[in-house]
């Protein structure tokens, strides 16, 4: 599903974050990395999704060299493939909860009644009219837990999802996370901090100065 | 529900587009209402002018009727004796001979068009000039006491056929039968029409015509034959086809048409900046969410779209409001107005309004054009952020570093700086307008490295108070966001100052200008108005031997067509020494003249126009001969626009025996009050017919005219500022609005919601106090190219430069005042929400 191959960047100040990074997701698998604050972790997430690009080394999703695309093409393939769940929730206020989880089946101009399906997934049922200004941090979450498996993406990339939650709430998240991304069939990578929230990938793995390794 | 990709993305496109404008429809519908003012005003100042020029040129051309030339003299009247050459010339069909007056009417202030034709050759050529009489006098087209109104002209005069009228003639009046009507004459078009011979004779026209309109043979080449037809009269008369009444009738009122069509611009110009603001705020403010699109799969074209169709919405909407707006503003004022403006180049003209799509369509392209622009620089950051920078929060100010580059600004206000030295173009100030707007943009462009010099300099002082640290700090260290604000400041307040200072040194100008060319003691005019009233010799004699009065400076005024195509001259006959022109005149240049030669004294108008330069020896159409004469100085002059020309008064008889003159200055004997002399001066023969004035009382009532031509100036200028203002109150409140996390972190950390506003009100005044400090050094060069290149070019004339400084003062105060109420306004709405939700919103 990916594969990571040598993986070399450094920010533009000269200091290198990621130092010969290799790993090969399989299909369905669900992998947490842990590591320092500031060894790179983001950046991984970043350059997987080609938002960013690596200085040297090469990223292959569902067998493309993700070098090999343009800015529009990469921004097709996460449109279509991939998923995102980040810290800070990024839920558009001025939507509706049905509206945000349906914005990926917009952007590939899918069925949009799956958003309501979704969001009886994650536990919001009925409440597709509601703004996000209505719900707590949970809720939010979940919220976007659902845009990011609504399209079913190969891929979710996770940057610390529950670093925001309180222990119970980011217990349960975890749970949904993972339920979805079973029944999706879909890979993860999970950054987090959290040794709580590692548990609940199927692997965890350690990003430092030296590469990525199994804990 | 499936939908099609491109359906898909138009309803993401929806959604984006109506949650941002429920989430903050305030903002949308200022943004909305700047536009559709804009170009209200815009559109309805043109449809105004379209009309009224249009009205205008076509009662002009209704003299001309179906004729294809018309010929005309250099001076107002020309020797009849050139009627039966160009009657029996080869070529021409028809010729129809006709005498133009403008009569004086006791106790009004504006003459009536005495029209004399032949008329049976005008019922060919000019059948709307043919008047209809009763059914019981069919011959009264030609009887000699008889004159054919227009329904203005019954309307004026408050008669109907068969009452009468009275006229002017020298002192005297004649008493007219109004024996029909002008069917076919324009809406507010004041004529009468009376037989030719009947108007030479009632008005001492004898063997003058005024014009002859000529129908030519088909198959004639009408060039050719224009050309022939002039070399062959010697330039003693003018050979004008329907192009050249246009081009003349167009140049009377263009300058002033375009000018105040710009004026109104403005207002549009500030409703873009308006756009530019609200849109890059919102951007800003939204910088994240675009952010996120951009991770989920939007693409940066997709992106850029959607931020400009934003604008364009906003534009598109504003634009069509305003097309609807204008329209209904235009009839209203010309319903209660008329056609005037205030600048009296349409008098009395009733113009019909008529919806013209094209002109629609091009200031509703103006409108969406300025709102697509203001949303441009927006949508290009929008679209090319880097997504995954963009997404952490904090990185609001990056998305303006780009205008803190100093060099597009830098580059523009060079440009704009030569431009002023461009001449104008086809008689307009085209590269003194795009100087004006290259500076002002510019200018504005430079404010956010500017600001970030100035308060990085400010935050050095050394200050143990933390408010103001914070205060100092954010200013500093966001120079861009305060860049924004700042721009909305400087761009109403610099336009303002640029206007107050044109309109103060024109005003000023023409005050001292009004006491250098009214030195006597009285002024006498033979009638307010028209060209048939004036002065005999012996009349003279009487004025001049009347008691109580030492000197008397007679002035004749009559006019010279020096160019077709172009309005006639002011030519102005009175006592001047070459030694002491000074004293006479508001002289701005003189040289030495040869002792023999012809002097005569041009305003400013006749070197740009006719390239009448100090020493030069030109030709003058006078009394049917070219005469050598040399310009012996050039004089200011506000009150003709096309050209004036002074000459002695003996040299002026000498060359044309006319002795008649229209106006007289009088000084008086010491111990003589003004108003003894006009008793005097009333009680002879004529006296009760002439006009009297004393310089104070002409001053005041010239100062009147000015200001009311310059309502429609104030109004525009206040509607440009008010936009303004509703720019800095927009702007302000978003980026207060948009802080309400940092300041719902303050009141965590302690800080009182007093001390909060009172930071929201210093950022605010600093801010405003900023950009009234650049705004007054950019509207202060924006006013010095309006003083020394617009108006010259425009208008042929100059003016010293007068700050206004009472007034200035006092609109900065008002702005800034509106500046920290606006702040606190919305820094009071921004503390109302929960200090807890504040912190944990996400966006």
């Amino acid at each position: 599903m990916l594969e990571l191959r040598h993986l070399t960047k450094s920010y533009t100040t000269g200091r290198r974050v990621l130092n010969d990074v290799s790993y090969s997701l399989a299909a369905g698998e669900f992998v947490a990395v842990m590591g320092d604050s500031g060894v790179g972790k983001s950046t991984l997430l970043n350059l997987i999704a080609g938002l960013d690009s690596p200085d040297a080394g090469a990223i292959i999703v569902d067998g493309i060299d993700m070098a090999a695309l343009d800015d529009n093409a990469a921004t097709q393939l996460r449109r279509a493939r991939m998923g995102f769940v980040f810290q800070a929730f990024h839920v558009l206020p001025h939507l509706t909860l049905q509206q945000n989880v349906a914005l990926p089946l917009l952007l590939n101009g899918a069925d949009l009644r799956r958003a309501d399906a979704m969001l009886e997934a994650v536990g919001l049922g009925g409440r597709g009219a509601d703004f996000p200004r209505q719900l707590s941090g949970g809720e939010m979450q979940r919220v976007a837990i659902a845009r990011a498996l609504v399209h079913r993406p190969a891929l979710v990339l996770a940057d610390e999802p529950t670093g925001n939650l309180d222990p119970d709430t980011a217990q349960h998240i975890l749970l949904v996370l993972r339920d979805e991304l079973r029944s999706n069939g879909a890979s993860a990578v999970m950054v987090t901090h959290s040794h709580a929230a590692a548990a609940t990938a199927d692997r965890v793995l350690i990003l430092s100065q030296t590469g990525l390794r199994p804990a | 529900m499936r939908l099609s990709r491109l359906g898909s993305l138009r309803q993401l496109s929806c959604w984006l587009l109506l949650g941002e404008w429920r989430a903050y429809p305030l903002r949308a519908l200022t943004a909305v209402a700047a536009i559709a003012l804009g170009v209200a005003l815009g559109f309805a100042i043109d449809l105004i002018n379209t009309a009224a020029y249009n009205e205008f040129s076509a009662a002009a051309r209704s003299l001309s009727g179906q004729a294809d030339l018309e010929v005309r003299g250099t001076q107002p009247t020309f020797d009849e004796r050139y009627y039966p050459m160009l009657a029996t010339r080869a070529g021409v069909a028809q010729a129809s001979p006709m005498l133009v007056l403008d009569a004086a009417v006791s106790g009004q202030t504006s003459p009536l068009k005495i029209i004399g034709v032949d008329v049976m050759r005008a019922a060919a050529l000019t059948p709307d000039l043919v008047g209809v009489p009763v059914a019981d006098r069919p011959f009264d087209t030609l009887a000699d006491d008889a004159v054919f109104l227009s329904p203005a002209a019954m309307a004026w005069f408050k008669t109907r056929v068969g009452g009468r009228i009275k006229l002017r003639v020298g002192t005297n009046s004649v008493s007219l039968r109004v024996a029909g009507g002008l069917v076919r004459a324009r809406a507010g078009q004041r004529i009468g029409v009376m037989d030719i011979g009947a108007a030479q004779w009632r008005f001492q026209r004898i063997g003058q015509l005024s014009r002859v309109v000529l129908k030519l043979t088909e198959g004639v080449n009408l060039m050719a034959f224009k050309s022939a037809l002039a070399r062959a009269t010697q330039g003693q008369l003018q050979v004008l086809q329907s192009a050249d009444e246009t081009s003349r009738s167009a140049s009377l009122s263009r300058a002033y048409r375009v000018n105040l069509n710009v004026l109104a611009l403005v207002a549009l110009f500030t409703g873009a900046f308006l756009v530019f603001s609200t849109q890059a705020l919102s951007v800003i403010r939204r910088r994240s969410q675009f952010a996120l699109l951009r991770v989920m799969g939007v693409t940066r074209a997709q992106l850029l779209r959607q931020v400009v169709l934003e604008g364009g919405m906003v534009g598109a909407v504003g634009a069509a409001l305003g097309i609807v707006g204008g329209y209904a503003l235009a009839a209203t004022a010309l319903h209660f107005f008329g056609g005037d403006l205030g600048g009296g180049y349409f008098p009395g003209v009733q113009p019909a309004l008529q919806f013209a799509p094209l002109r629609a369509g091009v200031f509703f392209t103006l409108g969406l054009a300025v709102a697509l622009l203001g949303s441009a620089a927006p949508a290009w950051e929008a679209a090319r952020a880097p997504a995954a920078q963009a997404l952490k929060s904090g990185s609001e100010e990056g998305a303006l570093a780009q205008l803190a580059n100093p060099w597009p600004a830098l580059v523009l206000l060079l440009t704009g700086a030569l431009l002023t030295l461009a001449p104008p173009l086809d008689d307009l100030p085209i590269f003194g307008y795009l100087a004006v707007a290259l500076l002002l943009i510019g200018g504005i462009a430079l404010m956010p490295r500017l600001a970030g010099a100035v308060f990085r300099w400010l935050q050095h002082l050394p200050t143990t108070h933390a408010i103001t640290t914070l205060v100092l700090s954010r200013l500093a260290n966001a120079p861009g966001q305060a860049a924004i604000a700042l721009g909305g400041v400087l761009a109403s307040f610099s336009l303002m100052v640029a206007m107050a200072i044109m309109v103060a040194s024109f005003r000023v100008s023409v005050d001292d200008w009004l006491s250098h060319v009214l030195p006597a003691d009285v002024y006498i005019r033979s009638a307010a108005s028209g060209n048939t009233a004036a002065l005999s010799p012996a009349e003279q004699a009487m004025i001049a031997r009347t008691p109580g009065i030492a000197r008397v400076d007679f002035m004749r005024l009559t006019q010279l067509n020096l160019d077709p195509a172009r309005p006639a001259v002011a030519l102005i006959a009175r006592p001047i020494e070459v030694s002491t022109a000074a004293n006479a005149l508001p002289m701005v240049q003189t040289v030495a003249v040869p002792a023999h030669s012809l002097p005569i004294w041009v305003s400013e108008a006749m070197v740009d126009l006719y390239g009448f330069s100090p020493g030069k020896q030109v030709r003058l159409p006078l009394a049917g001969q070219w005469r050598d004469v040399v310009v012996a100085g050039v004089w200011r002059d506000y009150a003709r626009q096309f050209g004036a020309i002074q000459m002695r008064l003996a040299d002026y008889r000498s060359l044309t025996g006319d002795t008649a003159i229209n106006d007289a200055g009088l000084w008086l004997q010491p111990g003589t009050t003004p108003a003894q002399a006009i008793a005097r001066l009333k009680v002879l023969s004529f006296g009760a017919a002439l006009e009297y004035a004393e310089p104070g009382e002409i001053r005041t009532v010239s100062l009147k005219i000015f200001d009311r031509s310059f309502v429609v100036t104030y109004l525009l200028e206040a509607v440009a500022m008010v936009i303004g203002l509703f720019g800095i109150a927009a702007t302000f409140s978003a980026q207060i609005l948009a802080r309400a996390k940092e300041f719902g972190m303050l009141r965590h950390i302690g800080v009182t919601r007093r001390q909060v506003l009172g930071i929201l009100a210093a950022e605010g005044g600093l801010l405003t106090l900023m950009g009234m400090a650049v705004g007054f050094v950019l509207g202060w060069v924006i006013s010095l190219i309006l003083v020394f290149v617009v108006n010259p070019q425009s208008f042929h004339w100059r003016m010293q430069l007068h700050v206004p400084w009472g007034l200035l003062t006092a609109v900065a105060a008002l702005l800034l005042l509106a500046a920290v109420l606006t702040a606190l306004i919305a820094g009071r709405s921004a503390l109302s929400g929960s200090v807890v939700r504040a912190v944990r919103e996400d966006w």
